[in-house]
């Protein structure tokens, strides 16, 4: 700081009026509710993060309370009180439960059609985890790894403080501050949220998942997620859970940036199984996502999702294709069923020469959901010999669903390649009847169909992930066939 | 094995079936014949259970057990094995995927464990080669792209693998040329045993020059008004479907 001016001197007394008066007040788990410049202040303080961390996040703030809450994704849903919010919770050191026949048998029962084992289940459900000595193993053979390797992998709060070069270069460079509504207010407030770094010329060993990230079963309402991939290097991110998570938390505004630089390739798969209320509609997560990545030359990111959860969700991991040669790729299964409902989709932004991109998205509504995929490819006018593929296939399920595509096609350069392929089905009573002759029960025959609508996209998961997935779909569409 | 004892059946409240009455016994091939809108393939579905159609009287027995409340999949674990006129197409799924689900959702419903992988592989390889098939064909999406005679030999391929006590055959030989149909045929004659029962539905006397039946039903109008040795389908070739009709 070159000067110390009026204005900072004015910052200080409002810093010390708050260590003193307020701080006093949140020395509770739970901040008050409701989102002013104090709060943000407090949480950047209660995790205590660097002045420049904090002097973001106020930027991010003053942003955002000019900014409207967007109108014009295709679904509707009562707005959040934004001031009825709690926006801070210390992680609970205490355990929810003692043991697993204290849980909602309901959960525990899906639990075990996902396969998941008794120590998974534990942990998911927040149980007392008494062999916890064997994932905090599984985690330090897992960090040793990776540490050789020069890989960082740990919270972001955790490299705020100790890598605050690297998360203060890119933080916010490929989603900023000021964005969207959801992600400036993500950016004033995010709680926790994860950060990785992968070496130039390295390619990590294992896929990274959060999972192995002890005190990450529990993730935050405002997560914020920063992956750099430096030049030449590999990585595969599993994000999420098949396990249902019942949160009381209604909104979620999460942001993921990703940055591949030169030659870099990063893969992201996400498995999203939020509450998604109740079969009346009532309840349910709002899932207001903002994912973006950003691939220099000869760089690849490849986004995989597969949504089954939440109310609603407002999602769309996109590519800017900056560098030259780079390729973008994005595919998709999301299932909507009940009254859920979705709005997804990406956006693929040409900048470099010889840029590639690829979208496969696969909607399935059943119920009384509504299911939109809403895509944007932009070529801009330096972009020479772009390519993009966009396939959008829906499945419906009754009579009393929806499924809508709402492709933009943006080209200012005359050399690009553009295809666009759409076709909705619905799953026809003679193919269930054909399933049946055969012996498969109408259930079973649906997740066959379903399975054989989505396999493009399953394919391109992690195998692991796919097996888990694919029992997801199942799951999800249970009873959506009277 | 089968028996139908006075089967009405309709469909949006036309009645189509008018009172059917057949007995097919263990080992033997039955061949119904009959010309459009007689009922043939309502005769079929109606077995199977499809519930299209509504059962107005009547009962199908298969082995002693009534089959009248039994929803399609129960009866497929009976053993009733349709091969379908028209096979629909299922995107992204692979004969042999479809084959292994239906397989093991029948030995779960008769509370035997799933069949292990190896017995699978080795089962298939040993029913496409009994049936000629190339195997290349079991990866492919189940009947999507396939041409009449892919997915006519295909649906005795899943009869092969899922060995039905009791497998109707309807209308198999219709858009085959004559070397598929022969294919097709000496499959069928391969899987013929004494233990098991097959209805050949047809329009034609063609298909039964390949498969021998040892009765032939001659069915018009919802009901079966002649029924006799196999002589019956050659004197139906040479008088034609008139011939029935006058006498009715």
């Amino acid at each position: 700081m070159s000067k110390y001016t009026e204005d900072d001197l004015k910052i200080e007394l409002e810093n010390k009026e708050y260590e003193y008066g307020f701080y006093t007040d949140i020395e509770s788990d739970t901040f008050p509710i409701g989102l002013s410049e104090d709060i943000v202040r407090a949480i950047s303080h209660r995790k205590e993060e660097p002045q420049w961390m904090t002097d973001w996040r106020i930027e991010a703030f003053r942003a955002w309370e000019q900014m409207k809450e967007p109108e014009w994704a295709n679904v509707h849903y009562e707005k959040p009180d934004f001031q009825s919010i709690s926006y801070y919770s210390a992680p609970k050191s205490k355990s929810k439960y003692a043991s697993l026949d204290e849980v909602d048998p309901e959960l525990l029962e899906t639990f075990k059609k996902l396969g998941i084992s008794i120590d998974e289940q534990k942990m998911l459900s927040g149980v007392a985890m008494d062999i916890v000595v064997d994932s905090v193993s599984v985690a330090t053979t897992f960090k040793k790894t990776l540490g050789e390797k020069g890989i960082i992998f740990c919270s972001i709060s955790e490299a705020i403080r100790e890598y605050p070069e690297l998360v203060k270069k890119h933080l916010g460079t490929v989603v900023p501050q000021k964005d969207n509504f959801y992600a400036a207010l993500n950016s004033a407030v995010f709680s926790d949220g994860s950060f990785c770094y992968i070496p130039k010329g390295v390619r990590c060993p294992m896929e990274l998942s959060t999972y192995f990230r002890i005190n990450q079963a529990g993730t935050g309402q405002f997560e914020r997620t920063l992956v750099i991939a430096d030049e030449g290097s590999y990585v595969s991110y599993l994000e999420g859970c098949t396990a249902p998570s019942r949160d009381e938390n209604q909104l979620h505004a999460a942001v993921v940036e990703l940055i591949a630089l030169d030659d870099a390739e990063i893969k992201y798969s996400t498995v999203q199984n939020w509450y998604p209320g109740n079969k009346e509609g009532k309840g349910g997560v709002f899932n207001f996502v903002t994912k973006r990545g950003l691939c220099e030359k000869n760089a690849k990111i490849s986004w995989t999702q597969v949504e089954t959860g939440s109310a609603v969700t407002w999602k769309y991991p996109s590519c800017v294709l900056k560098g030259d040669n780079s390729v973008g790729e994005f595919y998709s299964i999301a299932v909507t069923n009940n009254f859920q409902q979705a709005d997804t989709g990406t956006k693929m932004i040409h900048l470099g020469k010889n840029t590639k991109s690829t979208i496969i998205s696969k909607g399935i509504s059943a119920g009384k959901s509504q299911n939109s995929y809403r895509g944007l490819v932009q070529i801009s006018a330096r972009a020479e010999n772009a390519r993009n593929f966009s396939q959008c296939d829906s499945l419906l399920m009754g009579n009393n669903c929806g499924a809508h595509t709402f492709p933009y096609i943006e080209s200012k350069n005359p050399t690009a390649k553009i295809e666009h392929e759409a076709t909705t089905s619905k799953i026809g009573e003679d193919q269930v009847f054909y399933c049946n002759q055969r012996g498969i029960p109408t259930e079973k025959a649906i997740a066959l169909i379903v399975n054989g609508f989505s396999k493009d996209v399953l394919n391109k998961l992690p195998m692991e992930f796919a097996v888990e997935a694919q029992k997801l779909l199942e799951i999800s569409l249970e009873g959506s066939v009277g | 094995m089968l028996e139908i004892k006075n089967l009405h059946a309709s469909v949006e409240d036309k009645e189509i079936l008018k009172g059917i009455n057949l007995k097919v016994n263990a080992g033997e091939v039955h061949a119904i014949m009959g010309p459009n809108g007689s009922g043939k393939s309502t005769l079929s579905a109606v077995i199977a259970g499809n519930e299209n159609y509504e059962v107005t009287d009547g009962t199908v027995f298969l082995n002693g057990d009534d089959l009248s409340d039994l929803a399609p999949e129960e009866r497929a674990h009976k053993g009733v094995f349709l091969s379908f006129q028209y096979p629909v197409e299922i995107p992204g799924v692979s004969v042999t995927n479809f084959m292994r689900t239906a397989i093991n959702e029948t030995r779960k419903a008769q509370g035997l464990e799933e069949m292990p992988a190896n017995e699978m592989l080795k089962t298939i390889r040993q029913k496409s080669e009994l049936l000629e098939i190339d195997r290349k064909f079991l990866s492919r999406s189940l009947n999507e792209g396939f041409s009449g005679g892919e997915k006519k030999r295909n649906e005795i391929f899943q009869m092969a693998m899922l060995e039905p006590k009791l497998a109707i055959l309807d209308e198999t030989d219709s858009g085959l040329d004559i070397d598929a149909l022969r294919i097709v045929a000496n499959g069928v004659n391969k899987l013929k045993s004494k233990d098991n029962a097959i209805i050949v539905i047809t329009h034609y006397q063609r298909l039964l020059d390949y498969i021998v039946p040892d009765f032939v039903h001659v069915l018009y109008n919802g009901k079966i008004v002649k029924s006799g040795g196999k002589e019956l389908a050659y004197e139906l070739e040479e008088k034609g479907y008139d011939w029935i009709k006058a006498e009715n």
